[in-house]
């Protein structure tokens, strides 16, 4: 055990988290040069294409010290973003220590911040290391201030490094065995190890993740989890190496893999433990649930796929547990499914990974958090969607969400998001100098004004120099309405929002706008409205198509004139009919799209 | 029965709009008029069809010799049995007409001419970059009117962004006053890739106006219903008597042969279409084998095909050639589908015939799609 290093990257996107971790492998022979594909670690391919690390991983590192000692460094790797920030807290409690890895050009962002946070909360020993100081615009020293001044330590404890020139990486494998501790735990206790992470393998089922903290694993030992006090023979257990590698048994302080025939996501949690069914111990820590905080719908486009999409989101459910899902059904659209996401890029991946790893064509509708109604009668109501808002009349008070949000930035653009965060209902808290050029803003804000369009503007306001975190906070009252669209009169309820009372007017606004763009011309006239009850606050005209046929059609052009046909009436197919009116996919999604 | 058609694949002059296929370099005519007449010889198939109809089209199939037609027309007379009340056509451009060309044309049995005149104002013709002006247009009337053409089309063509409606009702009632016995009248169509599509998307030139568009066919059939013209194709109007036989034979799903580079071919069941390249067309032919690919017109394809062509007609879908084609269950789906049409005004049932209205004529795509079968 105390020659056992356990790890992980605290970085933000882009800082070379996963060239870095690549040059680990190959400095330590993980991975011959044969196996190498850039950034082994993040295997999926949206993964690959985001940047990001949706799910965390482990690998296991063998090491020979400059003292002619074999290490076993297992590093495991974070998700990168601030929807699955309680996975990273499960990574961090398997580890006993963290390399914190800054961008030599960008320097310390917000969700390195929160995450370091996370680290220091749980003990682990930080090594800062400062990345691609190779780069022109690297700013080393200023940087290195950054660092001391967060987290206290001395200039000379931070390394200096280059992942993709491979510069710094000795010092980095000898700092996690001079620096980190070995774990401690007692390899005769009972066993007790935290779950940290799984994935689902379409061959053997749930694969699960986990630390050892006492006691050690077996093959074919009972072995149980203890918040839902299912027992399980423990079919293989073994090591992660780039593959997996069976052994008979995995022991106190090690990472390991456990495979037990388990078919659904849902019975394996994050941060659960695992303990012997023979000899039970307790659970390490309790274990939070994670809860969805965006809502949306999701439906297929052509209403006779449900029963496939029903199949699909089953399976994607098998391996990604923090998706929620019920039936709903839409006067609009049909069947389909009220689903809650830990975030809108969570959101985005789902439908993404719906698109290619199941090749459904969804409609999403737009998003909400969820809020608490309370009537007159003191019935509590969760509204995770338009169509569960009371009415008006029978309603006491609504309530939403806040979370606090914590911006780090350059001085020159505090005043761009000031306009930004206070546009969006926010709540100043507090604005402190991290150094000179780098300023943190707290401001606490409503959860749903960042469902839309937050990121993109928070971006483009500051050219991208601003990084963003935030954390939940309790739920407030507030003036909530539900906004309704009607088309030629006839209300469509996928497009229903519920919006603050003083944001209704200009959201309903721009949202008619956007379908006057969306909607293609008609044989009649469309009329575009948004209401708020009876009120009507926004309207746009679509006048009447005047002509739809084509030119000359001669005995080449039948071919490719049907065909075109064809390709109008499949198009016809895929739009949902409301009242008279024909709406296209795309604008089920307009509500995403809203631009100033 | 059966038709052929030929394709000349030569312009002058690229015209913008143009996404038809065609080279402006002319040094290959030679090799493509031999390929032609070798394409001819590999034929095989139902060459003993009596064939009624023959056309000329293109490219600018008056940019070939007298020679090299005369060798084609020759050749399809000794390989098919054409016959002698055949209808045979061929598109011509107005600034190749002469008087000695229209004589040649008609003594070798040309006996329809469709002229590509598309309007009679030189600023159409220049945003559409044609190769003739208007007055080689007025001045082509005449020349084959002369030579003892009684029987030919011209094409105009509306909708441009620079044809205004005074300029567009001034075009229609020269065709009148001229007492041209058929007109094909199309709006402009931007067709993807051409190079008026690349032109707008550039800024370059301006789009059409699909409204305007709307108004000034509407104008179209007004005037020409007015001026006694039938009205019996969306694009097609004719005197009494003067309907174009080869297009209608494509409408009523005849049988025709293709010859030539990108030339289309349909033999009942299967749709073929010669490859668009001069060179490779030609080599192939020397080689012995007809470059083309086919697509097989399903029973449904033929349906719809059906449904879309003969909806286009005035006489419309006739139910009862459509039960004995297509059978007693599919006449039955068919009709479920005529409500919405009959409802809005776009279409008629009457003694078996479902066609459409003056106003079903500007939907006719959109209603067609909405009858199509599910493949």
């Amino acid at each position: 055990m105390k020659n056992i290093r356990n790890f992980c990257i605290i970085a933000h996107i882009d800082h070379g988290k996963s060239t870095l971790a690549d040059r680990l492998l190959q400095a330590t022979n993980t991975i011959s040069e044969r196996d190498m594909m850039d950034q082994v670690l993040d295997d999926m391919d949206l993964e690959r294409e985001k940047g990001i690390t949706i799910k965390s991983h482990a690998i296991q590192i063998n090491y020979k010290y400059k003292n002619g000692e074999d290490y076993t460094l297992n590093l495991i790797d974070t998700p990168g973003h601030v929807d699955f920030s309680y996975e990273v807290s499960r990574a961090l409690a398997a580890c006993e220590g963290a390399l914190l890895l800054v961008d030599a050009t960008q320097g310390i962002q917000a969700q390195t911040i929160s995450n370091l946070y996370l680290a220091i909360e749980n003990d682990l020993e930080i090594i800062p290391v400062i990345n691609k100081i190779d780069m022109d615009g690297a700013m080393i020293e200023e940087v290195t201030d950054q660092i001391i001044e967060l987290i206290g330590c001395k200039k000379e404890d931070i390394l200096l490094a280059s992942g993709r020139a491979g510069i710094g990486i000795t010092e980095i494998l000898e700092g996690i065995v001079e620096r980190i501790p070995s774990p401690k735990g007692n390899p005769e206790a009972p066993l007790q190890a935290l779950i940290f992470d799984c994935v689902f393998n379409p061959f053997r089922g749930i694969i699960v993740y986990y630390r050892i903290v006492n006691g050690s694993i077996r093959k074919n030992e009972k072995i149980k989890f203890v918040s839902t006090d299912q027992e399980y023979d423990a079919d293989e257990v073994g090591i992660l190496k780039l593959k997996m590698q069976q052994t008979q048994i995995v022991d106190c302080g090690n990472v390991g893999y456990l495979i037990t025939g388990i078919k659904n996501a849902k019975e394996v949690k994050v941060g659960d433990t695992i303990i012997s069914a023979a000899n039970p111990a307790e659970a390490i820590q309790g274990f939070e649930e994670v809860k969805p905080m965006v809502f949306a719908g999701i439906f297929p486009v052509v209403t006779d796929d449900f029963e496939e999409l029903r199949d699909c989101m089953e399976k994607l459910q098998l391996n990604d547990a923090s998706l929620t899902f019920e039936l709903e059904t839409s006067q609009a659209l049909g069947f389909g499914f009220r689903c809650g996401f830990l975030g809108l890029l969570h959101m985005e991946i789902i439908q993404e990974r719906l698109e290619r790893e199941f090749d459904q064509t969804v409609i999403t509708t737009v998003p909400n958090v969820s809020f608490v109604a309370y009537t007159t009668r003191g019935e509590k109501i969760n509204v995770n969607n338009p169509t569960e808002m009371p009415d008006p009349t029978q309603m006491d008070r609504i309530e939403e969400p806040f979370i606090k949000a914590q911006i780090i930035t350059k001085p020159e653009y505090i005043g761009n998001i000031m306009t930004l965060c206070l546009g969006k209902r926010g709540i100043l808290i507090n604005q402190s100098y991290l150094t000179q050029t780098r300023v943190e803003l707290i401001f606490e804000m409503p959860l749903t004004e960042i469902v839309f369009d937050f990121y993109d503007k928070l971006k483009s306001q500051t050219r991208g120099y601003a990084s963003f975190d935030y954390h939940p906070l309790e739920y407030r009252e507030s003036d909530i309405v539900k906004m309704d669209i009607l088309l030629n009169s006839e209300k469509v309820d996928a497009l229903s929002a519920l919006i603050h009372r003083s944001r209704a007017q200009e959201f309903g606004r721009k949202l008619c706008e956007k379908l006057k763009e969306l909607l293609p011309r008609q044989q009649f006239q469309i009329a575009i409205q948004a209401a708020i009850g009876a009120k009507i606050v926004a309207r746009e005209n679509i006048s009447a198509m005047r002509k739809d046929v084509t030119a000359k059609c001669y005995g080449g052009d039948i071919s490719r004139k049907r065909k075109l046909l064809e390709k109008q009436k499949e198009g016809k197919k895929r739009m949902r009919q409301i009242g008279n009116v024909e709406v296209p996919q795309e604008a089920f999604l307009a509500v995403l799209k809203l631009d100033d | 029965m059966a038709g052929i058609y030929i394709h000349i694949p030569f312009c002058r002059k690229a015209c913008h709009y143009c996404n038809f296929f065609f080279s402006t370099t002319l040094q290959l005519k030679n090799e493509v008029v031999d390929a032609i007449l070798r394409e001819i010889e590999l034929t095989t198939g139902r060459k003993t069809e009596p064939i009624e109809t023959i056309y000329f089209g293109g490219g600018t199939p008056s940019l070939l010799t007298t020679e090299q037609l005369k060798k084609i027309l020759g050749k399809l007379h000794v390989e098919f049995m054409v016959s002698e009340s055949a209808e045979i056509t061929l598109e011509a451009n107005p600034d190749d007409i002469n008087a000695f060309l229209a004589e040649d044309w008609r003594r070798m049995g040309i006996n329809r001419l469709s002229i590509g005149i598309q309007s009679f104002y030189d600023n159409d013709l220049e945003w559409m970059n044609r190769a003739h002006n208007a007055s080689q247009g007025l001045n082509s009337i005449e020349l084959i009117r002369g030579a003892g053409f009684e029987n030919f089309s011209i094409d105009l063509i509306f909708g441009a962004p620079v044809t205004s409606m005074d300029q567009w009702k001034d075009n229609v009632s020269k065709a009148v006053q001229l007492n041209i016995p058929h007109i094909s009248s199309y709006a402009l169509t931007v067709e993807p890739d051409t190079a008026l599509d690349k032109m707008i998307r550039q800024k370059k030139k301006m789009n059409t106006d699909p409204d305007e568009q709307a108004k000034q066919y509407e104008y179209l059939m007004d005037a020409m219903t007015a001026a006694g013209y039938e009205h019996y194709e969306i694009s097609s109007f004719s005197l009494p008597g003067m309907h174009s036989r080869h297009n209608s034979s494509y409408w009523k799903g005849v049988p025709y042969f293709g010859f030539g580079p990108g030339a289309h071919s349909f033999d009942g069941q299967q749709r073929k279409w010669n490859i668009s390249s001069n060179p490779a067309y030609i080599k192939s032919i020397n080689e012995g084998k007809i470059p083309s690919a086919s697509e097989l017109i399903t029973p449904i394809k033929r349906m719809n095909e059906y449904i879309m062509t003969s909806l286009r007609t005035a006489p419309g879908i006739d139910l009862q050639f459509f039960t004995e084609s297509f059978g007693e269950e599919n006449l039955k789906q068919l009709q479920t589908g005529f409500k919405t049409a009959i409802t809005n005004g776009h279409a008629i049932l009457n003694n078996d015939q479902f066609f459409l209205t003056k106003e079903g004529k500007l939907f006719a795509d959109g209603i067609a799609a909405d009858l199509f079968f599910p493949e």
